[in-house]
Order: C-alpha cells, then structure tokens, then sequence
C-alpha cells in the first residue's frame, strides 16, 4: 500500500504529540522534523509545567484555547498513565486580594462554567488554608480548580517521541527546513540542510517560528512574537513548599507569577512576561529587574517564601504569542497539504493531545484516506529512577545491571544505568541526559556529575571526551585535550 | 646589567606572613634587602631578583591506566622563564601504566638540573572482557 | 548486616585520617566508606604543592600527601569500601547507628556504634551568586575544570574569566595559564584578595592576570557557548556602579566563590545546624546534637590547609573512641561559645571544659593589630594580622578552662590599643 508522507516540523510538546496520534494510522508514513540536537528544547523546555483547568480562556476572544484547553486536560490524564509521565493532579487556586480581584474571580469561574470545567469553586479564608497551609492570610477569597494539575514538560516531549517511534514515525534531529516546494496545487517536498524530503502533508509546529516557517509557502498572516518569562527553582529540601498551585488574579497579558511546586518536589516561582522585538526568538536571558519582579509578586501570595540561599536554578523561557492571541489551527487558506497549529502560548501544553486529535479529523475533511493500525502499541515505559525504588527492588537492578551499582549524580540520586539508557533512548548531549534523568538538576547544579556524564558520553556514542556537547552545536565541553594548546 | 641602581619590591611567598621585602641591586649585585622578618625571606628575595624558581606541576597523558593521566612534578624549582618550554616539552610526552610515586619520567628537563617525576601513581588497567 | 564499631564517610584526607587514628587508639571494627574509585577526595587533583607542611613537615602535592596517607593506612586493618556511595542515615539510639549505601555489589545496610562524617563540601554555582544571563557552555566551577583537567586531560577552554580570588581560583587561574590558555581576568567582589599573598604572586604576577578587586560580574553573554561576561565596579555596599559596566570576552568562565560542607544527610536527621558555618553545631569532641555522630574535614568547617582538616578527623576519632570505650560521652556543664567583634565563626561550640580543645575560626574582615580575647579565662592573643582567608587556629588546655564557671565563653575580636 502506498503511504502518505507527513511532515512534522517542531518536535515539541505539540508536534511531538501530534506524531503519537497520527503513528495510529497504518497509511501515513510520518517524519518528526527537530531543527535542534535533541526534541523539546524549545518552549516546551522553560515553563510552568502546568495543565490548566481551562477557566482563562475567554470562548469569545480565544475560541480555540478555551476549546483545548479543557479537553486536553482530561486528556492528560490518560496520556500520562499510558506513557509513564510523571504528572499530578493537585488543582490551582487563584487568590484574590482586593474587590477588583474578587470580581476577576467570579469572571473565570462564569467563564470556566462556560468552557465546561468541573469543580470550580469560590472559597474564603478559611478553607483557602486547608487547602494550601502556605497561602496568604491576606487573600480574602480564592477559586479552587480541584482538575488542574502539573506535568514533566521534558518528560512529557521524550516519552511522546519514544512512543511515537516505538509506532513507526521517523525521527530527524538537526534538521532544518530551509524551503517547502509546492507544485502550485499542493506541497510535494522539504527542502533541509540534511537533504530533500518528499512529502504529501505538513503540519507546522514549530513554536516560536512558526510564521518562519508558514512564510516558506507564503498566505499566513501571522507574527509570532517572543514573550520571556523568567523563574527561580528552590532546592528540593527548601521550605516553606506550597501543595497546589497558587495564582494571582489574572491580567490581559499573563496569568501572573505563579507560585508552585514542581512534579519534582522543587519550589518555583515565575513566570514574569516581558514582550520581546519579534526576532530575538532565542533570548532567554534571566534579568535582574526581571526576577527581582517574580519575587516580590510571588511572595504576596504566600505566608512566606524560603530564604534565597536555598535558589538553585534561575531560567527563563519563551512563550510564542500569535497575532489575535488565539491558537492558529488551520490548514492553508490555498495550498493543500499546509497545516498550521500555531501560537500555542499558555494553554499548550495542556492542550497538546486534543490538538492532536484534530490533526486526522482535519486531514480526513481535506481528502486524506486514514487506515488505523491493528497493532499500535500506545504505552511506553518510564526510565526507572534508582533513586525512587525500594532497597529490595534496587538490590535486583543492581544484580540485574550492575551499572545501577554506580551514583553518577550524587544530588538526585542518578545511577550510570539510568544515564546508559537515556543516551539509547535518544539523549545525545548532557542536557539531553539531565532532562531525561535528572542528573544535574540538583543543588550543585552539575558541578559533580557533568565531568562523568561527558566521559559516558564519550563512551557511547564513541566520540572524544571534549566534543561531547552540553547542549546544542557549539557548546562543546572542551576545547581539546589538555595539551592541545600548547601544542599551537 | 645596567650600573643603574635598581629597586625590587617583592613580597616574599615562603611562608603565610608574606613580608614586603625591598632588594636595592647595582650591576647585577645585591646591595642590600630590608623588610623580611626571617633569613628564609633573606634567601628567597635574593634568588628572586636574579635567577626566579619556580616548581612545575602538570599532568601527562597516560596510556594503560586506571586514570587518563598522571600528576608530575619537577625535582626541584627551575628557572621560572623555562616553564612555558617545560609545560610544552611535557605536551608531547606520553608515560604507560604502571606508574609510582617517584618515578621519573624525564631526567633532567630541558637542561634544568631537575627531574620530572610521578606524584600520582597509576595502575594497570586489567582488561575484563 | 555488618556491624562496625565507626564508620568514616568521606575517604578525603580527614577521613582516611580519622580511620587511621581509630585503630590506633584501639577502635577494632572501623570502616572507611568513599564514593569515588580512589580515595583521597579533592586531593589527588589536586597536583600542586603547599600540603603537609605541619602533618609531615613536608611540601607536598596532593596526590602525594593523599599517598602517604594511604600508606599509612595500608598498615592498619580497616574495611575500605569504595566505589560506595552513602545514601542514608538512620538514628536507631545512642548505641545505634544504621549507614545506606549502594555499589555494583548492592545495597549495603552497615550498623554502627558512631560515624565521622567527613564529606566533604560541594562549590557554589552561578545561580547562587546571583549572575543572570543566558545559560551557555562554557561555564565551570572551579574544582569541575580542576577535575576535567587533572583527572580526565580535558582542556576545558582558551579564553578563561575567573570569578573569585580565593585560593581555588588562583591556583586555577595558574593552572589554565600553564597549559596555555589566555586567562584574561580574575574578579573578586572584595576590596581585596580571598586567598594567600604567595599564591596572588605565584598565580597572577607570574602569569601577568590581571586582578579587579572590588568587582562584580553580573551577566553573562553567549548563544551556546558563553562569548562574553559583563562586569562592575562594585562600592562598599557591594552595589554596581553606574557607568562602571564594562564586558570581556571569553570562552569559559570558572565559578570560584566558594565552598558550602555538605551535611544534607545530617541535616535529614535534625541534627542543630550553625548558620555561620553552614554546618554541624559540634562539641569539643565533634560530635554533633547527635550522640554518636562526629563530623570532621570540610564538611565541618572549610579549612584553608589540609593539615587542619587532618587534625579534626583526628580529633573526631578520639571522639568516637572514647564513646565506643566509655559507652558514650560523659555528661558535662557544656559551655556554648559566644562571639563579639570581628568574628565570623569558631568550632567547636560547645565545650566541655574537661579537656583540652582545638578551636578553628575565621574573621569577618582583614584587620592589622588585633587582640583575641577569652574573658572568662583571661586569655588574650595578639595577631599581627588576621584576614578572612586564614583561619585562626587555638588551642585551649584543660588547665586553663577548668575556672571557668560560668555557662559560656566569650570570644572577642577587636584592635589592641597600642
């Protein structure tokens, strides 16, 4: 049977997601097209990891989002026990401090009633305690979301893609689509810097350049635009921690500093949004100005936050903001085979899997045939955390694989096992490692563990120990060997 | 040598305390030294001024070992303005495992009068496979 | 199960110290438990000399005196377990202690009467010194480089800013300028150098490094591998300078600004924590609000020499010793130390009064002509000069504490009238 050729562009958190759903039909043959070293490094990188009960969108002005968004976190639920994605469903409160607030508050929850979220409730002070011990005694109400919950952003991106390969779809990392050639009537190939890939579909999901790309085929009217948000991540033993996630009353702009605790167990705190020109698409500098402002709005929504000696991590991250604030889900107004999904800002994330689910009723209406597979396998296993494990089950991965014997990470626990596998499951960088593993994620910031991820790096993938790459091209770990210099 | 007369100021780095010395030099001969509280500051001021030594601490390449590389060090100071050609010699040497503490891996380093020996002992890598 | 009468986690130079020390003093069954494949710690990458100046009388580098420890070590019967690394303490009692750790053999459940805990200290990283920016390659600490390099022969970069002057970063600063990296700058926050004077001439006059005193770096500049760092003036108040923003370029930046002990297991337990230190509140034993359990090395207080961190294993040994041989440390009138002045901390905190101790501590500030004072036993020191970055070693006889009658010693640091 001949297959239809999808093209993915974006392998994150969407087009990962979409790769999953559309790996279900036996007639597509998929590629999943990742300009960067590795999938998911791009917005769904740096976030607040958390998926919306779906009261913020307004159905009029951002029909879409608010469309998605509850779905998607209904979604999620099953997602993450097929895929072993660590998530959990511990629901928001949004605190409002002055009558303005308060009549913010009844806003979402009409608006969230509207949109079909269950469980929304306006609480006062005292059950606002019960629920979070930590919450401001200075909040007069809050709206409860007992269906919002918090995710693994990265774990989410790798485990999508391990199943959606597990599945059939071809994965292409460091590729970049420089050009999208059209017969006049459809799209027919790719134009990378890896070489041409033939293709009969493209769906266009690449984040924070999406209008780059929809501008290789020309009719789309949109910008997307950078909007930074900047973070504070505590040590995993810092208190005062907080049990649900804490908001402020929303603005036009953001959702506000949010105050939360991660799948992780680490305090964080963020994000601020400062828009940025529409071509720094890769800024993702921390300021001062910037997180002297998370903080001090993140602490108005708490009895207190835990001293600043006990931040291990500050970062930032880029939202990808559509013209007419809405997600751009269409196929092309002419081309046939183009398809956006587009300015997937807050909520994308918890949008990703009903999105995905659109992809083949869409293909379906344009004239594409669909076959579903008979075996389409939709789990896929988490790797093991050493450090989680009871001493009995540990015993047995160490007499199974002795490399369990081996802490490679001593702040997270992180075995030489679980680094192995993460490298045969894709990771091809010590970034690649850290989010797969977490090794490197913990108070001493990698200064222990790096040196020992690059020497298996350099074992496995058989390069030498300096060309193993931190992150992208160009962050190589070293310049040479230690004489190398001199040798100038 | 100039016949000027010459004003070093050092401060000496034989022990914690770290006297400022002053060396007054004319033609090539020391005059006079003032301001070390010990005769060590004395001896180190007067070989400072002229004929500065440094020991030399770096590592070579090792083949065969447990580690990559063993830790070396000169016998004894040498020249400070031989060490960039020392620290380049040693770029281009390469030991094998096993190695011990005292070892020599080069006699008499670029005309030195110093050894470079072994501080870091390396074993035999045993082949399990 | 095995039961030990001590364990020593942490097999640096405190620790191997320690578990000589036990067996001389008859402690039958001690084990040295250590993560790594060699033992030593920080020490074996460490291949410059200044170690064992007083512990051997001796100049040696730190793979050598980390040698002649071993030796000695050698000719004593403990358990070495390495390749080991502890992940948990438990507190059964006063007589029991229960030691976690995993290796390619398993899971180890190790039962003890007291432990020193001599781990050691983890390097402050970027984030914790406040510099915003992008988060690039490129970016080390001090002991990471020194591990890359010395361990792994990895040349970590060519164009090298180092942030912070004490002795880890100069020796660093040295290091890369001797395999012919271009060190470009060192920047100290402080109006003045946080390591020695000889290690500034042998570590920047030698190699031309130019040294801001007084200097911040605040922003780091780079896609994806750092290209630039932006850099202050700072004033008294450690705040920027406006107008005094200036930027160098670079390939690497070494974080060099400071050492926090690592007592997270300990910490897991309760144990009372000094906030000056960061670390264990100890008696004159070492032992911490935990009977039983001896900290030592840097994981107690960050020493400058290692011959200090030698002493205080041994001193915890002694600790455990006598608890292993008595059944315990006797109860005494514990009397907790005070500090006034120009004092950042001293260890230990509690002592007992019936025995001779060895304080350890530092100043907040350099000062010239100083006068350490003990009121409560009229003692008085005279420093020709303290700085932060040497630390102030003491020891008090037993003679000399037994007047004291009161509940707490006072130290107290301030300018000798002339």
């Amino acid at each position: 049977m001949s297959k239809a050729r999808v093209a993915i562009i974006g392998a994150g958190i969407v087009g990962a997601s979409i790769a999953r759903v559309l790996s279900r039909y036996e007639n597509l043959e998929v590629h999943l097209i990742e300009m960067e070293v590795d999938v998911g490094w791009g917005v769904s990188k740096a976030n607040t990891a958390i998926l919306h009960a779906g009261y913020d969108d307004d159905p009029n002005l951002y029909p879409n989002r608010a469309k998605y968004c509850v779905r998607g976190n209904y979604l999620w639920r099953k997602w993450t026990k097929q895929l072993q994605i660590r998530a959990s469903w511990n629901g928001s409160l949004v605190l409002s401090f002055s009558e303005e607030d308060e009549e913010e508050l009844y806003n979402l929850l009409e608006r969230g009633e509207r949109n079909g979220v269950k469980g929304l409730r306006i609480i006062e002070k005292d059950e606002i305690q019960k629920l979070e011990k930590n919450a401001s005694p200075s909040a007069t109400l809050a709206l409860w979301a007992p269906t919002a919950g918090q995710i693994s952003p990265f774990e989410a991106v790798t485990a999508l893609v391990e199943n959606a390969v597990e599945n059939g779809v071809i994965l292409h990392l460091e590729t970049k689509v420089l050009d999208i050639v059209e017969d006049g009537t459809r799209v027919t190939k790719l134009v990378t810097n890896n070489g041409e890939i033939e293709v009969d579909w493209v769906i266009n999901a690449t984040g924070l350049y999406a209008d780059y790309i929809a501008e290789l085929v020309g009719g789309s009217e949109f910008k997307i635009t950078p909007r930074r948000g900047e973070y504070f991540l505590f040590d995993s033993t810092a208190e005062p921690k907080v049990s649900r996630i804490l908001f402020p009353a929303p603005k036009p702009k953001s959702k506000g500093v949010v105050v939360t605790t991660t799948v992780d167990g680490n305090l964080m705190i963020g994000p601020n949004a400062t828009d940025l020109p529409e071509e720094e698409k890769e800024n993702k500098e921390t300021t001062q100005e910037g997180l002297e402002e998370v903080w001090i709005n993140a602490s108005k929504l708490v009895k207190s936050l835990p001293s600043k000696s006990k931040v291990i991590k500050t970062f930032a991250g880029l939202r990808p903001e559509p013209t007419g604030g809405d997600f751009i889900i269409k196929p092309h107004d002419s081309l046939l085979g183009f398809i956006n999904v587009a300015g997937m800002r807050s909520p994308g994330l918890t949008s990703a899997p009903a999105v995905a689910y659109e992809i083949p009723k869409m293909l379906l209406h344009l004239g594409a045939r669909l076959v579903l597979k008979k075996n389409w396998n939709p789990t896929r296993k988490r790797i093991i955390r050493f450090s989680e494990v009871s001493n009995r089950r540990k015993n047995k991965l160490i007499a199974m694989n002795p490399l369990y014997g081996n802490i490679v990470c001593q702040c997270e626990m992180v075995t030489e096992a679980e680094v192995v596998e993460a490298i045969r499951r894709g990771a091809r960088t010590i970034e690649g490692v850290k989010l797969r593993t977490r090794a490197g994620m913990g108070r001493c910031q990698g200064a222990f563990c790096r040196a020992k991820i690059a020497m298996i790096l350099s074992r496995e993938l058989k390069i030498k120990p300096w060309q193993v790459r931190v992150k992208g091209a160009g962050s190589e770990i070293g310049v040479g060997d230690l004489f190398s210099l001199l040798h100038e | 040598m100039s016949n000027k007369r010459k004003v070093v100021k050092l401060t000496c780095i034989v022990c914690p305390i770290g006297c400022e010395i002053e060396v007054i030099a004319e033609n090539g001969n020391i005059i006079s030294i003032s301001g070390n509280k010990c005769p060590n500051g004395e001896k180190y001021a007067k070989e400072e001024v002229f004929h500065p030594k440094r020991l030399a601490f770096t590592v070579l390449r090792c083949k065969n070992g447990t580690m990559p590389t063993v830790a070396v060090k000169t016998s004894k100071p040498v020249s400070k303005f031989l060490i960039p050609s020392i620290m380049k010699y040693l770029s281009n040497v390469e030991v094998s495992a096993p190695l011990n503490v005292g070892d020599v891996v080069v006699q008499n380093i670029l005309d030195s009068g110093a050894d470079v020996v072994v501080t870091r002992s390396v074993d035999l890598l045993e082949c399990n496979s | 199960m095995y039961t030990y009468d001590l364990i020593v986690i942490g097999g640096g130079a405190s620790g191997i110290a320690a578990a000589i020390k036990a067996k001389e003093l008859g402690v039958k069954k001690v084990a040295l438990v250590d993560e790594k494949s060699y033992l030593g710690g920080v020490l074996p990458q460490c291949i410059h000399s200044g170690f064992g100046l007083v512990y051997f009388k001796e100049d040696l580098t730190g793979p050598e005196f980390t040698e002649k420890l071993v030796q000695k070590a050698k000719k004593l019967s403990f358990d070495v377990y390495s390749d080991t690394f502890v992940f948990k303490i438990i507190y059964r009692d006063y007589f029991e202690k229960l030691v976690y750790a995993v290796s390619k053999h398993g899971i180890k459940k190790l039962k003890t009467k007291t432990i020193v805990y001599s781990a050691g200290c983890r390097e402050r990283s970027i984030y914790e010194i406040g510099v915003v920016g992008s988060r690039p390659s490129g970016i080390f600490t001090a002991g990471e480089a020194q591990t890359l390099m010395d361990i792994y022969g990895i040349m970590p970069g060519k164009n090298i800013v180092i942030v912070g002057s004490g002795d880890v970063g100069l020796i660093m600063a040295r290091r890369f300028a001797l395999q012919g990296a271009n060190v470009k700058a060192v920047i100290e926050i402080m109006p003045y150098p946080g390591g020695l004077t000889r290690n500034i001439v042998q570590c920047l006059n030698d190699f031309n490094i130019p040294l801001f005193l007084s200097h911040s770096v605040l922003r780091v500049i780079g896609k994806d591998r750092i290209e630039e760092v932006e850099v202050c003036k700072v004033d008294e108040s450690k705040k920027c300078i406006e107008d005094s923003i200036f930027r160098i370029k670079c390939d690497t930046l070494i974080i060099s600004a400071g050492l926090v002990p690592r007592v997270e297991l300990l910490e897991d337990l309760g144990i009372s924590i000094d906030p000056l230190t960061k670390s264990a509140v100890v008696n004159d034993r070492l032992e911490t609000s935990l009977p039983g359990i001896f900290v030592a090395g840097n994981a107690l207080v960050v020493n400058d020499l290692v011959d200090y961190a030698v002493e205080q294993g041994e001193v915890a040994a002694q600790g455990a010793s006598e608890f292993v041989f008595n059944n315990g440390i006797s109860a005494a009138q514990w009397k907790k130390i005070k500090l006034n002045g120009n004092i950042r901390f001293f260890v230990p905190q509690l002592i007992s009064g019936e025995r001779d101790v060895i304080m350890y501590g530092r100043v907040i500030s350099p000062e010239e002509k100083v006068k350490l004072e003990i009121n409560e036993i009229k003692k008085e020191i005279s420093f020709f000069r303290v700085r932060p970055s040497e630390m102030i070693r003491l020891r008090l006889n037993k003679d000399e504490l037994s007047s004291v009658k009161t509940k707490s010693l006072t130290f107290s640091i301030s300018k000798r009238s002339e």
